[in-house]
């Protein structure tokens, strides 16, 4: 699991990472069609949206996006294969770094 | 090979009598496939000193006869001295002609060298003369997400390591990629030289997981083993009475400066257990029949399949042929166009 400890979410900054990490998805990939089908908690992996470079790609978006850094040990599926997951990291990482 | 529900080695293990019709099977169709569906003369073999490429070599040999057959060393800087020693005892015992072109000073006229120097440098600042490095791939048997990271080691030894941005790891694969295109360019100028085919080496896990550069080492005109286990390639190599040396060599990528095993680069497992795994997810096996075999706990052995999974959907646009708009009829009614 994740190395960040669970911290107060703002649900609205959820909503707005999830909208953000979808247009990313839509723009960098090219993945339009595919992106407006993908629901909120949808592995990235089973649909075939992101592949290991993909992720590299996220994680790198992620960093600059939102200036922290992910952590080697923070690689995992629970914080990076859904948008619901990719919100709810981002969410955590800024309330620590808070 | 009936395997009446086991999983384990025997399932992949092929007796002498399997290794010689097999071997007489491949030789036949590579005399049938060079000769009649291709055209050409005789074959270009590219020898890395490794299993593969001298499994084949020796396999046209048996096949066009060793006056047919062309072996190519193509070394560059970060080749190991092993690899050539290797190639020049197999072409020895094999009685082949072989033609040696050093790559290195058209790879660095090309900027391969600088390009990936400079994504390293952008890791590590003081990367520079007599450091070594190499990529590893890991995440994805530790229940995480696959990410690459680059090892180096300083010229006093001392190692370090980090995990690679998305940009330099592309730029780091594109540079490194440049070699296999590179010995691609000159096994098919050999072979447009000689009328000859080329050779492509690849045996089954990588053939089917995507081991190989698109338009570089996976370029070729036929592919003999790529059907067969990387274990039976093995198994095929002693039965050919190739010398000892050549049986017996540990499979490398023998693309970076540090020793670096295709188990670490690319693949979940050593080979033999990658050879059961993908036998196992090809046969309807799950996890907790791999974990036992393998001897490893469930969650791992879930996580290899589901690795072999993702790098078989990788893997579909590396085998895919330049795609057009609409069929042409008249090249695809002959198979698949380049």
């Amino acid at each position: 699991m994740s190395s960040v400890a669970a911290a107060a979410i703002d649900a609205t900054e959820v909503i707005a990472v999830t909208a953000s990490v979808r247009r990313f998805l839509e723009d960098n990939f090219l993945l339009e069609a595919r992106a407006a089908s993908l629901g909120d908690s949808d592995s990235f992996i089973e649909h075939q949206v992101l592949d290991s470079t993909g992720f590299m790609e996220l994680v790198a978006w992620l960093e600059e996006a939102y200036a922290f850094k992910v952590a080697d040990d923070e690689m995992l599926p629970e914080n990076l294969d859904s948008l619901t997951a990719v919100a709810a990291y981002v969410a955590r990482k800024r309330a620590a770094a808070a | 090979m009936n395997h009446d529900g086991r999983l384990d080695a025997s399932v992949l293990a092929l007796s002498p009598a399997a290794l010689e019709a097999e071997a007489t099977f491949i030789a036949r169709w590579l005399r049938e496939t060079v000769g009649g569906t291709l055209r050409r003369k005789g074959c270009v073999v590219a020898m890395s000193g490794g299993i593969d490429s001298t499994v084949c070599t020796a396999l046209a040999v048996r096949a066009l006869g060793r006056e047919r057959v062309l072996g190519l060393m193509l070394p560059e800087r970060d080749s190991s001295g092993a690899s050539g020693e290797l190639a020049a005892r197999l072409a020895a015992h094999l009685g082949i002609a072989t033609e040696r072109h050093d790559l290195a000073p058209a790879l660095a006229a090309l900027g391969c060298y600088t390009m990936r120097d400079a994504a390293y440098r952008r890791v590590f600042p003081a990367y520079g003369e007599g450091w070594r490095s190499k990529i590893l791939l890991t995440g994805g048997l530790q229940g995480g997400l696959n990410h690459f990271r680059l090892v180096v080691r300083d010229a006093q030894g001392q190692e370090f390591d980090a995990r690679l941005g998305a940009r330099e790891y592309l730029e780091i694969v594109a540079a490194t990629n440049m070699k296999q295109r590179a010995r691609k360019l000159v096994e098919y100028t050999h072979a447009d030289r000689l009328n000859y085919a080329v050779v492509g080496t690849p045996n089954r896990l990588e053939y089917d997981q995507g081991f190989f550069v698109k338009n570089g080492d996976g370029a070729a005109d036929l592919k003999p083993i790529a059907h067969l286990y990387k274990t039976q390639v093995y198994a095929l190599a002693r039965h050919l009475g190739l010398p000892a040396e050549l049986c017996g060599v540990t499979p490398t990528t023998d693309t970076y400066s540090l020793p670096q095993g295709q188990d670490e680069f690319y693949f979940a497992l050593p080979y033999a257990q990658m050879d059961l795994a993908l036998w196992a997810l090809d046969h309807g096996f799950g996890a907790a029949e791999l974990a036992a075999a393998l001897g490893i706990d469930e969650a791992r052995a879930a996580h290899v399949l589901a690795d072999i999974a993702a790098k078989r959907r990788a893997a579909r646009y590396l085998h895919a042929p330049a795609l057009t708009a609409r069929p042409v009829a008249s090249v695809h009614a002959h198979g698949r166009a380049a």
